[in-house]
């Protein structure tokens, strides 16, 4: 346990904790109203936040989340009152999103193409505190919101139509969770990187949902396997050169596949206890079934 | 508070077009206290958006809505109505279960607070009463269609409204659902609830209507006595979900 006493792998554990627990927190949101890929168009918005934050010699942090909030709320907007175009306008938010980032970047005297590969893909090693503060400060927001807020998003994923109905301020909330998203891609970057930032907002819910039957213990079961593989793969990049979060994700995939092969075993046990459940009797048909009426034979030809 | 004599439904010369095409056109519905009333009609002849519309769901473009005397505009009072929608195949992305489901019908009454013992108490019984009670914990993907529409009642009933809206709560239900539903909604109506429900045909409903209404192309053509049900459309178990078209005539006995 001796990187427990780096400072370096210190501030890099806090990081990877507040990542793992609010990437699936918010992701399951996202996965239960079917926009698993957000996080992804969020993630390339953020970098033009980046190149903004190199150009204007900011703190990129603060700038990414600043432009990911924008650009999450007009994809958002899209979504709620767009039509056919839709989808067009949100690739070109996409590409434009990546393209400006990449262009502000070379832009700026500091900004180079190591800066541009670290915000892409993870980089541990260059956490600085400031960047602990902020992504402490934006976590704190998003379990505020994911937590605090989990019924009523549920409600408004679950049933649109149905949550309005209830009176629920809906507009506001799709807002929320839309900027909530945005923030967490922001809190992400430092350690899995935007290109994969999405990937751990999705996949630990895809895995957790193999075993589950609620949409609680969903949520629990996704922030496990969030953080258990975050500090995993953290405490990976200390022993070996690998890249944080390509490690995080692969480990995340894994465990995705584990639990896929344990869905099926599972369900029958599961099945097999319900039945134990409910006794000897009530499980086998042993109704009389009444004997079908026989035609009457004499139809007139 | 309203006067007693307040209808709990007032529509007048509801318009509504969805994409250019006129849905609504002109339709005058009431509603008043203790009263179920069927919305009936074929495919198409606008039953659903006439629903939507008293819940402020479809934007109209003439006419007016006013729900227990207060202009839709106004209304704020959202727990006192219960929706159930439709039923699509359409699931969503995560494991949901039954309970989970059925909590969110009493969110109109906590909004952003936190649930008390009453709300939990309050989502049990609405899961009891469509006799689901076992399956509380269960996955709702886990459920067949007939299950799956009472959980959307129960849903409904969790905020204890004054006014049930059901959008075909029958179709595509086993027999065996279609009982419990019909107990149900018994129970609710003995105890003063307010029902409008769009039904394809009457069924094993049809002892519990006051009032038939019947739309065709968006126009109100009979209100009154609910028209007796001819041919297979009487016998239970009829296929619920075959397509009318649109200018078929309604085989409602009274009106043709
Ligand atoms: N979102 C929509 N956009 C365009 N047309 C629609 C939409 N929803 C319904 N319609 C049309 O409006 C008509 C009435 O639909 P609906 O109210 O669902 O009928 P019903 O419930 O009686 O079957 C149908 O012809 C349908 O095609
Ligand atoms: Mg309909």
């Amino acid at each position: 346990m001796e990187f427990l006493q780096d400072p370096f792998m210190q501030r890099a554990l806090l990081a990877a904790v507040l990542v793992g627990v609010t990437a699936p927190a918010v992701g399951i949101h996202l996965v239960q109203r079917r926009q698993a890929l957000m996080g992804d168009g969020i993630g390339h918005v953020a970098l033009t936040g980046v190149g903004l934050g190199f150009l204007l010699s900011t703190n990129p942090v603060w700038m990414a989340t600043l432009v990911a909030v924008v650009g999450s709320v007009a994809m958002e907007l899209i979504r709620a009152y767009g039509r056919t175009r839709g989808d067009i306008a949100l690739a070109m938010l996409f590409y434009g999103g990546m393209a400006g980032g990449v262009m502000l970047m070379n832009l700026s005297g500091t900004g180079s193409n190591a800066n541009l590969t670290s915000y892409l893909f993870g980089s541990l090693s260059t956490v600085s505190d400031e960047d602990v503060v902020a992504i402490c400060l934006l976590a704190g927001f998003v379990l505020l919101v994911t937590v605090g807020l989990r019924r009523q998003l549920f409600a408004i994923s679950q049933d649109e139509e149905f949550a309005r109905v209830t009176g629920l301020p809906v507009r506001a909330l799709n807002l929320l969770v839309a900027v909530t998203a945005a923030v967490t891609v922001t809190v992400a970057m430092r350690v899995v990187g935007l290109l994969l930032v999405s990937a751990l907002m999705v996949v630990p819910v895809a895995a957790a949902q193999q075993v589950t039957r609620s949409f609680a213990v969903t949520f629990v079961v996704a922030v496990a396997i969030g953080v258990a593989v975050t500090l995993a793969g953290t405490v990976t990049t200390y022993y070996q050169d690998v890249p944080p979060g390509a490690t995080i994700v692969l480990l995340a995939i894994a465990v995705f596949v584990l639990f896929t092969a344990l869905a099926t075993p599972l369900a029958r046990r599961r099945s097999r206890a319900v039945e134990a459940a409910a006794g000897a009797a009530g499980t086998e048909c042993d109704v009389d079934v009444p004997a079908t009426r026989r035609p009457a034979g004499d139809a007139a030809v | 508070m309203e006067s007693v004599a307040e209808p709990v439904i007032s529509v007048r010369g509801a318009r509504a077009t969805l994409g250019s095409r006129p849905v609504l056109r002109g339709v005058d519905l009431t509603v008043g206290r203790g009263e179920v009333v069927a919305l009936l009609g074929a495919n198409g002849s606008g039953k659903s958006t006439a629903v939507r519309s008293v819940i402020g769901q479809v934007p109209l473009t003439g006419g007016s809505v006013s729900l227990f005397g207060t202009e839709l505009r106004r209304f704020r009072a959202w727990s006192r109505v219960g929706y159930v929608p439709q039923r699509t195949t359409a699931t969503s992305g995560v494991p949901a279960t039954v309970r989970e489901v059925v909590a969110s019908g009493r969110l109109s009454r906590t909004r952003l607070g936190w649930p008390s013992r009453g709300d939990r108490a309050a989502v049990r019984r609405a899961i009891e009463l469509v006799g689901l009670a076992d399956r509380s914990r269960d996955s709702v993907s886990a459920l067949s269609g007939g299950q799956h529409q009472r959980v959307l009642i129960a849903r409904a009933l969790a905020a204890e409204p004054e006014l049930l809206i059901m959008d075909e709560p029958m179709a595509g239900v086993d027999l065996a659902s279609q009982e419990i539903l019909a107990g149900t909604l018994r129970e609710q109506v003995a105890a003063g609830t307010t029902v409008l429900l769009v039904l394809h045909e009457l069924g094993p409903l049809e002892p519990l209507i006051d009032r038939a209404v019947v739309l065709r192309d968006g126009c109100v053509v009979h209100d009154g006595p609910p028209p007796r049900a001819v041919g297979q459309h009487a016998l239970p178990g009829h296929d619920h979900v075959h397509p009318h078209a649109a200018d078929e005539p309604l085989r409602t006995g009274l009106l043709s």
